[in-house]
């Protein structure tokens, strides 16, 4: 079994978005960069599957040279090679994305290796397409079950698990497929000293794909308006009890 | 005209897509246009039914006898039929599994741009939007090409439509037409969790526990709290990811959204990542030993100390008091 995860690298922004003064990206300077919490568990997803029925995963993503590190975690993890689709500039939009990945997966094809599996996280982070999964699926001819918190993979088949509003709704579909998963699905581990020391001999390919130029493109970023909240402060440790009490009696929440 | 995606389970009407038919209206008056209201399945009688009350210009129930179970290419492949004999300028659905799952459905089939989580159209030509980024926390202002636009209305940004005075609208069935490719992806059933009353969607008060909390068992004086106020218990992702506590307590933009009438955050900080699933709240508390905390800042009351003292204090004092 081959399986292929797709990640997107995102600044870890904390408690506050700095946007830069063109107001066309966030100011990075002092972040850190991580993917996805659903990216995070297609990741281990990916590596428990080939674990439990063998094969190989291969980690992609589109975005500058940096993007590298978002690869070096993912073979820190387990994946055993990695795919850079390098993207310098400006942002690429979801139709644009799912593109070269779909190029990169028929280039893979042609080399003879084929993906049974195609991983993603249901959405972004940052810009949240939540599309990029179907467009790709689209694209290779393949089903595309999303918004997954289970997945099993026998015979052949995918059967997955989505939250409703009463519960689970369970689909199934064939193998070759597209899965887009949720956090909740596992608990990813953290990478080990070992699974780092051994992610630095791993292989990642550097492709450089073709733009076709965005048909979603991003005029501006903006802050959204602060509530402009004044919080109450209702004292100090253990002696503030009772102020909280009347609060919470005002609030007829007691 | 404009066409919106009603989504329904087994009939009932959901009520994001209810938000999106405001969104809808709105569209509507700015743009000048009529608004057709669409649904599909076989088992969506009901929905149809009930969403004739809103008066939409038209109506379309899509039927089809593939059409029994939700089918996420079957349900693109009939939107996208509808929009070819339609010729909409804007098809709208809610920012939900499902409408955004099918409109990427028709997006890639039609060679289609399409913007999910929309607040806002700007303006029509060139045709501009403001969506959200980050769960809300980032606006984004973008430029949709191509016909029709295929947006998806962010959640919890409107109030639910109310049905119209008088509005009954004529239902027009539409028959699509498929291929065996349309229904690869087959549902299987459901299995539907026991509904133990107040959980963390309907809770009146969640008393949330993140890093601060230090442990599995650390939560049983939030557990404490909660039982007094008729509320549950819910945590951060540090909470989630160090299995302290389950997946589906998660508070957050890959967890729950709440909107209680209070919610109570002891030892989180305040990420973008957990303010996402809280911002529902009508009111806000924060119990942090750390006065620097973010989560201060986007707060209604604040109290500065340990939680693992605080908190026995409250119920404490609670109990003093019958």
């Amino acid at each position: 079994m081959n399986i292929l995860v797709c990640v997107k690298r995102v600044p870890d922004i904390g408690a506050k978005i700095e946007l830069t003064e063109d107001r066309q990206g966030i100011v990075t300077k002092n972040l850190g960069f991580t993917v996805s919490p659903h990216e995070e568990c297609a990741v281990e997803e990916a590596v428990q599957i080939r674990d439990s029925q063998g094969g190989n995963t291969f980690v992609l993503t589109l975005g500058p040279g940096a993007a590298d590190e978002q690869l070096r975690d993912a073979l820190a993890l387990g994946i055993d090679e990695g795919i850079l689709l390098k993207a310098e500039g400006g942002e690429w939009d979801p139709g644009e994305t799912a593109r070269a990945i779909v190029e990169a997966v028929q280039a893979k094809q042609q080399e003879g290796t084929s993906f049974d599996l195609l991983l993603f996280g249901n959405e972004s982070g940052d810009t949240v397409d939540a599309q990029v999964a179907v467009r790709v699926a689209e694209a290779l001819d393949m089903p595309c079950l999303s918004g997954l918190k289970d997945l099993e993979i026998a015979d052949g088949k995918a059967v997955g698990k989505r939250e409703s509003e009463k519960g689970w709704d369970i689909f199934e579909t064939e193998l070759p497929a597209v899965v887009a998963v949720k956090e909740g699905i596992n608990l990813p581990h953290f990478p080990s000293l070992r699974g780092r020391m051994k992610a630095k001999k791993k292989t990642i390919e550097t492709l450089e794909p073709q733009r076709s130029g965005p048909q979603l493109r991003m005029l501006a970023l903006e802050n959204p308006p602060e509530q402009g909240k004044q919080v109450e402060m209702l004292g100090k440790g253990p002696e503030a009890a009772p102020t909280v009490v009347e609060v919470l009696k005002s609030l007829e929440v007691l | 005209m404009i066409l919106g995606l009603i989504e329904h389970d087994l009939g009932k009407l959901n009520e994001f897509s209810l938000q999106m038919l405001s969104f809808a209206r709105q569209a509507a008056e700015q743009l000048g246009l009529p608004l057709s209201l669409a649904v599909i399945g076989e088992n969506g009688g009901d929905a149809v039914e009930q969403i004739k009350a809103y008066g939409p210009t038209s109506l379309h129930w899509i039927r089809h006898e593939r059409l029994q179970d939700y089918a996420p290419e079957g349900w693109a492949a009939s939107l996208l039929q509808v929009i070819r004999a339609k010729e909409p300028h804007l098809v709208l659905a809610g920012s939900t599994d499902k409408g955004n799952e099918v409109m990427a459905h028709v997006a890639a089939r039609a060679g289609l741009p399409m913007a999910a989580n929309c607040l806002q159209i700007e303006q029509d030509d060139p045709f501009r939007i403001t969506r959200q980024r980050w769960g809300g926390s980032l606006l984004e202002h973008a430029e949709v090409q191509g016909e029709p636009k295929l947006l998806t209305v962010a959640q919890y940004a409107f109030e639910a439509a109310e049905p119209l005075q008088g509005g009954a609208t004529e239902v027009e069935t539409f028959t699509p037409s498929f291929e065996d490719r349309d229904f690869r992806v087959r549902f299987l059933g459901r299995e539907e969790t026991a509904s133990e009353g107040v959980t963390l969607k309907n809770a009146p008060v969640v008393v949330g526990g993140g890093r601060g909390v230090g442990s599995e068992e650390g939560y049983s004086v939030l557990e404490e709290l909660a039982e007094q106020l008729g509320g549950v218990v819910g945590g951060s992702r540090v909470a989630t990811n160090n299995g302290w506590r389950p997946h589906a307590d998660q508070i957050g933009s890959t967890g729950n959204r709440i909107a209680p009438e209070l919610y109570i955050a002891c030892g989180i900080s305040g990420a973008i990542q957990h303010l996402v699933g809280c911002k529902g709240a009508k009111r806000i508390m924060v119990i942090n030993k750390d006065p620097e905390a973010p989560f201060f800042s986007k707060a209604d009351y604040g109290v500065i100390g340990d939680l693992h003292e605080v908190i026995p204090a409250i119920v404490e004092e609670i109990k003093q008091r019958g």
